[in-house]
């Protein structure tokens, strides 16, 4: 929420949105938080018949949805999830944002408090490729998705796909679905012993990013 | 209903030059919140565009405190452009090639509509103070006759910045049903405790003029214009930032080179609100002045809903594009923002914008090309569906 996602990463999360499309039930309620410029609401929209909402904070964002059709509040997750009523939606998403929010923990408990399932992407530090950056080369590493420095990047809170998971106990949260992301951005289901255990063992190293889809235990 | 001429008239507007106008008789009063009534009223107003065919294309422009009908043409008292020409014309984002824009002087002002100026048909002499005191929603009421009168059913859209931006919500509270969206602007649902005083400010300055003559200067032939200039100048600077008075004036001094020691003014700045003040008599009227700031002050939403925002837009509310900006002081983004929350609650269709600009309040009359692409696209997209 702190930066505008870049182009190539909503080009690359393509079946990311395709998998949170298939979580979708038609003609609920859904809040995006984080919603870019409104591709994945207005597909959500045409194709699933939600009544869908965003929360944006970028300008030129915010117009893209706006000239959609779209209703986007124009705002910051950190700061604007607290004025949503409980329950008001039937899914909240959040889309490859929660790395950028200055307190991760507290957007989570927002969004399950908000929705009653919450969809999560995200990507994974602890795929092999970005250890063995660190290993190697000694220089925090850089992704195809993340490519920023460590200086400037708007990714201020990283994890693996572990952490998150332990975040989500910490939330009272328990999975539903799990889909792991490969390196062309293909999603297949994780096993539920994958996500079981709370190592994540194969995900964990293996998928470069996942989504999840949480509810309230 | 004719302006005797053996009266002063504050604003010089001829009857050609008031654009269209209707006269509603005592069949169809206007009531009004304060429990009287304008048993004859005329609404001057003009118009933009074309109406379409199924009357859908229509949008109605709420003006501010101190504008007027004339939204997109030449204003004929003063001869300078239509007030928001940056967003209402042909191929602007309230685009008059493709939307039939009306645009009508508030109930109470000074610009054909009837007003404190205006001669009380059962004195035949102007109102001056026993003009009964008005509100956003009665402005919205008769605003809501003269579409009617149109022959609309259902408005595309009601949009407006500042005190338009209030009459545009008091649409979607009064008649949700006869408008698809609104575009508030810059605006609150409750004026604040500084707003208020900010315009008791201004109206103290003009009761304190001589020729004030406790409201009854028309009959006497004076007109209280030292007063109402010093109003002008101090809401003036509440409608910039200082910023952007910095930016513009600094400590810039006016034809001199150095400090002159005496009360003449110095500074630039000093010039240019006198000459806001000095251009702003010619054009409104003292006491249309005290009625719409008044109005204003009693703008309160919640207040008429239990104290409950969320109350005052029903079960089925419009569309809604909340336009903000961060140096607005006058109307700060939580305010605006605070509207935006209460529609969420409700589940309603709102859209939120808070544009960064550092030009103040009266942003939404200068060149903001984020508004712009705000606006068009809202409405392009209304209209598409």
């Amino acid at each position: 929420m702190n930066a505008p996602v870049p182009t190539s990463v909503t080009t690359a999360l393509r079946p990311d949105l395709a998998a949170i499309t298939a979580m979708i039930r038609p003609g609920t309620r859904i809040l995006d938080v984080g919603c870019g410029d409104g591709a994945l609401l207005e597909h959500l929209v045409r194709t699933k018949h939600v009544d869908g909402r965003g929360i944006e904070l970028s300008q030129q964002n915010v117009n893209a949805c706006v000239a959609r059709g779209l209703s986007v509040m124009q705002g910051d997750a950190d700061t604007d999830l607290v004025e949503y009523p409980s329950g008001a939606f039937d899914a909240v998403i959040l889309s490859n944002t929660i790395q950028a929010t200055e307190r991760p923990r507290t957007v989570l408990e927002h969004l399950l408090r908000i929705g009653r399932r919450t969809a999560v992407s995200l990507p994974n530090f602890g795929y092999w490729k970005v250890r063995a950056s660190l290993v190697w080369n000694g220089r925090m590493p850089r992704t195809r998705n993340l490519d920023y420095s460590w200086f400037d990047t708007p990714n201020i809170h990283l994890c693996t796909l572990s952490d998150f998971l332990d975040l989500t106990r910490l939330c009272g949260a328990v999975v539903t679905e799990a889909h792991a992301l490969d390196e062309n951005g293909e999603t297949r289901p994780m096993k539920a012993f994958a996500i079981s255990n709370g190592k994540m063992g194969g995900p964990n190293l293996l998928a470069p990013g996942a989504i999840f889809l949480l509810k309230k235990s | 209903m004719s302006e005797a001429p053996e009266f002063l008239r504050p604003v010089k507007v001829h009857a050609a030059d008031k654009g269209q106008t209707v006269t509603f008789g005592p069949e169809q009063p206007l009531k009004l919140d304060c429990g009287k009534s304008l048993s004859s009223f005329t609404i001057a107003y003009m118009t933009y565009g074309a109406l379409n065919v199924a009357k859908s294309n229509a949008i109605l422009v709420c003006h501010a405190l101190t504008g007027d009908q004339f939204v997109a043409s030449e204003n004929p008292v003063t001869g300078t452009p239509g007030w928001w020409t940056t967003t209402v014309g042909p191929g602007k984002p309230i685009d008059t090639d493709r939307f039939f824009v009306i645009c009508a002087n508030v109930i109470g002002g000074c610009m054909g509509t009837t007003g404190p100026a205006s001669i009380d048909p059962s004195t035949a002499k102007p109102y001056g103070l026993s003009f009964p005191l008005i509100t956003i929603r009665d402005m919205v009421r008769a605003q809501a006759m003269l579409v009617e009168h149109l022959g609309i059913s259902q408005l595309l859209a009601v949009a407006g910045g500042s005190m338009g931006g209030m009459q545009a919500l008091q649409w979607a509270a009064s008649y949700p049903e006869r408008v698809r969206a609104v575009i508030p602007i810059a605006c609150a649902a409750r004026h604040s405790a500084q707003n208020i005083a900010f315009h008791e400010v201004g109206r103290q300055a003009i009761m304190a003029d001589p020729d004030w003559r406790g409201g009854e200067y028309q009959l006497q032939n004076v007109s209280p214009s030292k007063g109402l200039a010093v109003a002008r100048m101090a809401a003036h600077i509440t409608y910039l930032s200082e910023a952007a008075l910095q930016r513009k004036f600094g400590r810039a001094l006016q034809n001199r080179e150095a400090l002159s020691f005496l009360f003449a003014p110095d500074f630039q700045i000093e010039s240019y609100l006198h000459h806001q003040g000095q251009t702003f008599v010619d054009r409104f009227d003292a006491n249309s002045y005290l009625y719409i700031t008044r109005a204003m002050d009693y703008f309160d939403m919640a207040a008429d809903h239990n104290g409950k925002l969320v109350e005052a837009f029903g079960d089925h509310p419009p569309r809604f594009c909340i336009i903000s900006f961060t140096s607005d002081w006058l109307f700060p983004p939580a305010e605006n923002k605070s509207i935006a929350h209460a529609l969420n609650a409700v589940a309603a269709n709102v859209s939120f914008v808070e544009i960064k600009t550092d030009k103040g309040h009266d942003s939404f009359l200068l060149d903001e090309p984020e508004m712009f692409g705000t606006v068009r696209g809202f409405l392009n997209a209304l209209a598409d569906t």
